[in-house]
């Protein structure tokens, strides 16, 4: 459970989208009434006669808002997003409509935006000579469908190690991480299945079960009373209008929400997947080589056996520092994909120097390449994760999410905090993410912090000093806990003894 | 010292003022219009306070004390 949104903020909040919505609609009349000039996509004069090409209010948020905070987004960096950032800085003279560069380029930006867990997003290292030997062996690109002619040895090997990691007996690789959901839940489900997905999934699984054609029914966030009552329905009920028993029942879940932080509950999912017979879709996109304490994921995590889960998928986009995703699971069903995935058939396969990024950093990780600096690496996370959150709650900030996840969404709840949150961490040289509606409910927007092994003790308590900073300035420590700072010695028998006193 | 740190603290609490109600979004004619709206509401409240409620305090006041036997003695011309 998170911590509840405070009355006063949640009143403050909508009064302050109500300002906004009244601008925006003196706006809009201005720009009707020509008084100002519109400076967004409209018809020529001799299409007005035509079927609207724009739709005008649809866009009032985008237009009226999200203009007016838009210098958060979209920055462009101009060096790898390590632990360490750079960025080139642009103005706008006519308030984010249009971005000038100034030319000038800030350096070093603590990062704290990238989804780079383990910190494998290196322009130095292993990592990166193995990829410059393979690009300069097989080039840069494929030309063909995995099934035509794309086909590389490297995938073979690619496929067997990460079912290795895994512990599956069968894996296959993509090229891109949300088109790995988007293609796959079709070609596993169709008409007559039933999809219960959770809440807060990720557009590429919502997108993949719309496509599929499948019944979608939706279970509350990570509330397994809601999933057992779907599933006593579904099967007690079958399908809606024939009363047929339904032909399949897959469970949706992510292992790490990346809005929220929190971490699936895993023991209980499988131990209703397994009562009601249905299957389980476990997206570990974000948990794979962030969580657990050799790095393998949400299952390692909670030490269950991954012959649990029918279908592993997960993305080397985040904790790999490359670009695709896989499926891992049981022989037959990857063959299966291998002949009937949308993405098999008709995307291109993986570039070899990304192939050979993802197999050195995974041998990195288990420790296969004779060093210990995967496990380190994994270590270091974990040991980040633990104190950053620590110190953000114990300022007075609230968090959402599972106190082991990397990922730390820090409430701002007011949409002018929003902006003014992403500028002045800017002007104090960190990077960060923002985000508000509609990645997020209207009044629960936020910052979000993406943690790495690649941050040094002394990046983060920078970040921190900071953070306290603007969240004084800003006004953002709206949480109600008082927490006892804990201590920082291992538990012992005498722990408790000592907090009685 | 204390008239810059309250200088300080109310520049803070403008700031505020500025983040909960978006005008630090604003372009800088709209501003000019929200604060001018704002500040002849809040004048028209006060002023209108000023005048009315005198009057309400000491009608309250007679009323309630005409039900003692001491208010049968008060009377405001």
């Amino acid at each position: 459970a998170f911590e509840e949104t405070p009355m006063l903020v949640a009143v403050l909040t909508y009064v302050g989208y109500g300002v906004l919505t009244l601008f925006g609609y003196l706006r809009d009349f201005m720009r009707q009434w020509k008084i100002e000039k519109c400076q967004n996509a409209t018809e020529r004069e001799e299409q007005k006669d035509f079927v609207p090409l724009y739709q005008d209010f649809e866009n009032f948020y985008t237009r009226n808002l999200y203009m007016r905070i838009r210098d958060s987004w979209n920055r462009p960096i101009c060096s790898v997003p390590g632990a360490k950032v750079d960025m080139m800085e642009r103005v706008s003279h006519d308030y984010n409509w249009t971005f000038t560069y100034t030319g000038r380029v800030i350096k070093d930006i603590i990062n704290m935006g990238s989804y780079n867990y383990l910190g494998f997003a290196q322009n130095a290292g292993t990592c990166q000579e193995a990829a410059a030997k393979v690009l300069s062996q097989y080039g840069a690109g494929v030309c063909s469908t995995r099934q035509e002619m794309g086909n590389l040895d490297k995938h073979e090997e690619l496929e067997k190690l990460v079912a290795r990691f895994l512990g599956v007996e069968s894996a296959m690789a993509y090229g891109m991480g949300f088109a790995t959901n988007s293609m796959n839940i079709p070609a596993l489900v169709g008409k007559g299945c039933l999809i219960l997905s959770d809440e807060l999934n990720h557009a590429s699984l919502v997108l993949g079960a719309r496509l599929s054609g499948a019944t979608i029914r939706i279970f509350k966030h990570n509330n397994m009373q809601s999933l057992e009552k779907l599933l006593k329905d579904a099967i007690v009920h079958g399908q809606p209008r024939t009363r047929r028993p339904w032909k399949k029942i897959l469970i949706l879940v992510e292992g790490i929400y990346s809005m929220e932080g929190s971490i699936v509950r895993l023991p209980e999912v499988i131990a209703l997947k397994k009562k009601y017979k249905s299957y389980l879709y476990l997206d570990e996109a974000h948990s794979i080589g962030a969580l657990g304490p050799s790095g393998r994921g949400v299952v390692d995590y909670f030490g269950l056996n991954p012959e649990d889960v029918d279908i592993m998928m997960g993305t080397f986009t985040k904790s790999f520092g490359a670009a695709g995703g896989y499926i891992g699971g049981k022989k037959e069903l990857i063959d299966y994909l291998r002949t009937y995935s949308h993405s098999a058939v008709y995307a291109t396969s993986m570039s070899p120097p990304v192939v050979e990024q993802i197999i050195t950093s995974v041998k990195c990780i288990m420790g296969e390449d004779g060093t210990t600096v995967g496990k380190a690496r994994v270590q270091q996370l974990a040991e980040n994760t633990r104190y950053f959150r620590r110190r953000l709650k114990e300022m007075g900030f609230i968090i959402y999410g599972n106190e082991d996840s990397p990922v730390v969404p820090l409430m701002l709840y007011m949409p002018a905090k929003i902006g003014a949150f992403g500028r002045e961490m800017l002007k104090r040289n960190i990077g960060v993410v923002v985000v508000g509606f509609p990645a997020t409910p209207i009044i629960e927007s936020r910052a979000r912090f993406c943690l790495s092994a690649a941050h040094t003790k002394e990046m983060l308590d920078r970040a921190l000093k900071e953070i306290d900073e603007v969240g004084d300035l800003l006004q953002l420590k709206y949480s109600r806990h008082r927490l006892v700072p804990i201590l920082d010695r291992p538990f012992d028998e005498t722990t408790y003894e000592e907090t009685e006193d | 010292m204390d008239i810059k740190n309250m200088k300080n603290y109310l520049y803070w609490l403008f700031c505020q003022f500025e983040l909960i109600t978006c005008s630090y979004l604003m372009e800088p004619w709209e501003k000019v219009l929200f604060y001018t709206f704002n500040i002849t509401m809040l004048f028209m409240v006060l002023y209108t306070a000023y005048i009315y409620v005198p009057i309400h305090i000491s009608t309250a006041f007679q009323f309630c004390l005409c039900f003692s036997k001491l208010g049968m003695y008060v009377f405001i011309e």
